[in-house]
């Protein structure tokens, strides 16, 4: 009896909180919405959910064939997403290996430095971080803004915690065998760290595919864009098409939205682990 | 004889060298090696340029010149940012956003995840649909958001106007409501992450406390406010930190949407140093903006740290 009730209370909720999830969902199945309309039926009001008149082809081909090269944004940032995702993997997992299965004078000493660096906020070194690339002839190139994009204390902080939950003896037995420091991070870390690895890649993948800031900051051709600044052009050439907008906003979107809905485990993991650090 | 001699000298050479390089100073050779890359990448692109950028805050350069037209200015820069209603304007702006996009997100937060935590069927599903948003690039968040928020025929307004109110905020193109605006963008964007640390923390209490409490006739609000509350507090309080950090380095979409207008209404610090760096040129100027962001972050920080301290040891 007691049960019972208490479990009908829960579908109330349930059912409460699915209302609020689709009004806190209403933006994208906005956007959704007008991606597949024509322009002169964005903005009806009432807002009609379903198109009266689809356009979705047209409006895809409208973005994907305009004189704004959108595919090449799509591949650069591709390509820069995936860069700065392995080098990040590679040097944080590096540092985090020196840090917790090395032995040598002056280590807490320098994970105690590397972390007092986590108070200097890049916003706040965006002048010098452009005179330094336009001194190395790496402004308004992809290899600056990957160079800028390589480094990460905070993954090395995830997966140096990580890394002190591996046994010793992992190692141990390994260097029995013969097996070089080398040998021991490449073979023998790196595959034990899989799990952690995947989640670190997936965060640095989403968070280099929507950064905003660098490339607006460190590129300024044209056809080295990356999608947000992509979404930005459409922005200023169709200022009243908002149909034309939304569908380029749904193409930055959608292989997000893949890959979170794929590996939801591993994201929602991988950035609960910030917080419970503490 | 002669022969032998060299090779025994030749031996203990070598072995001393063998020596010299033993385990213990291989290890600290291979440690020094692989932390190198993570170093030298953070000296050379946080603290190289955040020293360099105090320099650059006491000269004048508008980088066109090169290097030797850089001159030395004293305190000019800083005193100028006292007569500089643009900096009062973004520092005033980033205290707003903070107040608000704080304790409103938190809050917000907190609620959504107690009830997704247990008093929710299907709680994958909430976690996915709240968290979308954080997971989304908040330059396309923004352009539909645009839309939502246009003057005369966004669905915003139109629905304002539909429960009669005859003029509504024009938002992003508004002074009196453009941070507002970019300040609701924040906190539905956020919210998902602020939910999905709640949650972790929640999942961190032990159900044995709930089942107890039951027991002694507590009920479901006393629960809240006894146990989950104050076992969150580590929770909350990394929450508020990362949010106050973030709210101050806010940028992404007060340059996308309003470019700190209209007339500097949503301006910000980093936007500022973004306007005076980038687009005026003034890289002293700027560095001095930069310097007094990174006062406010970098105290925060240290304050938030000995707060931790404190309560990891008591």
């Amino acid at each position: 009896m007691n049960s019972t009730r208490i479990q009908y209370g829960k579908l109330v909720t349930t059912v409460i909180m699915g209302a609020v999830s689709v009004l806190f969902l209403i933006p994208l199945l906005w956007m959704i919405s007008a991606a597949s309309k024509l322009e002169k039926d964005v903005m009806t009001y009432p807002i009609q959910w379903i198109p009266p008149e689809w356009n979705l082809i047209e409006n895809f081909k409208a973005v994907w064939l305009a004189k704004v090269p959108f595919s090449l944004f799509y591949w650069n940032s591709v390509k820069l997403a995936v860069i700065m995702m392995v080098a990040t993997l590679i040097f944080s997992s590096m540092a985090a290996y020196s840090l917790t299965k090395l032995q040598y004078k002056g280590r807490s000493f320098m994970f105690a430095l590397l972390l007092s660096f986590m108070i200097i906020p890049q916003e706040a070194t965006l002048v010098p971080r452009y005179l330094l690339l336009k001194w190395l002839h790496l402004y308004n190139t992809h290899a600056g803004l990957i160079l800028m994009g390589m480094f990460s204390i905070y993954f090395t902080f995830l997966l140096r915690q990580f890394m002190m939950g591996i046994h010793n003896e992992f190692i141990e037995a390994a260097k029995i065998d013969g097996a070089g420091h080398f040998t021991i991070y490449w073979k023998i870390m790196l595959p034990l760290c899989k799990p952690i690895l995947a989640t670190v890649g997936i965060i640095k993948f989403i968070w280099s595919w929507n950064d905003y800031q660098g490339p607006l900051i460190f590129l300024i051709k044209q056809n080295l864009y990356t999608i947000p600044l992509g979404v930005q052009l459409f922005r200023n050439d169709y200022a009243d098409n908002y149909a034309v907008l939304m569908m380029a906003s749904l193409a930055a979107i959608i292989p997000l939205l893949i890959i979170f809905i794929v590996l939801q485990k591993q994201v929602i993991k991988g950035i609960a682990l910030g917080g419970v650090k503490g | 004889m002669a022969k032998n001699e060299v090779n025994a000298v030749r031996a203990s050479s070598f072995s001393g060298k063998r020596r010299y390089w033993n385990n213990s100073r291989k290890e600290a050779l291979f440690g020094w090696l692989f932390l190198a890359p993570e170093l030298i990448g953070m000296i050379g692109l946080s603290v190289f340029p955040i020293v360099f950028s105090l320099y650059l805050s006491f000269c004048e350069w508008n980088l066109v010149g090169g290097l030797s037209t850089i001159q030395f200015v004293g305190l000019d820069n800083f005193a100028a940012l006292f007569h500089d209603d643009k900096f009062y304007m973004s520092l005033k702006n980033n205290f707003i956003y903070t107040l608000l996009v704080v304790p409103v997100g938190i809050f917000l937060a907190l609620i959504l995840s107690v009830l997704i935590h247990s008093r929710v069927y299907g709680q994958s599903y909430f976690k996915v649909a709240f968290f979308i948003p954080y997971i989304s690039s908040i330059i396309a968040l923004g352009a539909v958001w645009s839309a939502l928020f246009h003057p005369s025929q966004g669905p915003i307004n139109q629905f304002l106007i539909s429960l009669g109110i005859s003029d509504p905020p024009k938002w992003l193109a508004d002074t009196h409501y453009s941070l507002y605006a970019i300040i609701i963008i924040a906190i539905w964007a956020a919210l998902g992450y602020q939910m999905i640390i709640f949650i972790a923390g929640l999942s961190n209490i032990p159900d044995e406390l709930y089942e107890a409490a039951s027991i002694d006739g507590a009920t479901s609000v006393q629960q809240f406010f006894k146990i989950t509350l104050p076992l969150l507090g580590p929770t909350t309080s990394f929450l508020f930190i990362t949010t106050l950090m973030s709210s101050f380095k806010v940028f992404d979409l007060i340059a996308f949407l309003t470019a700190g207008g209209p007339n500097n209404s949503s301006t910000v610090l980093v936007y500022r140093i973004y306007e005076e760096g980038f687009q005026n040129f003034r890289m002293g100027y700027a560095s001095a903006i930069s310097w007094v962001l990174f006062l406010i972050v970098g105290l925060l920080t240290l304050l938030t740290w000995k707060l931790q301290n404190k309560s990891s040891i008591s």
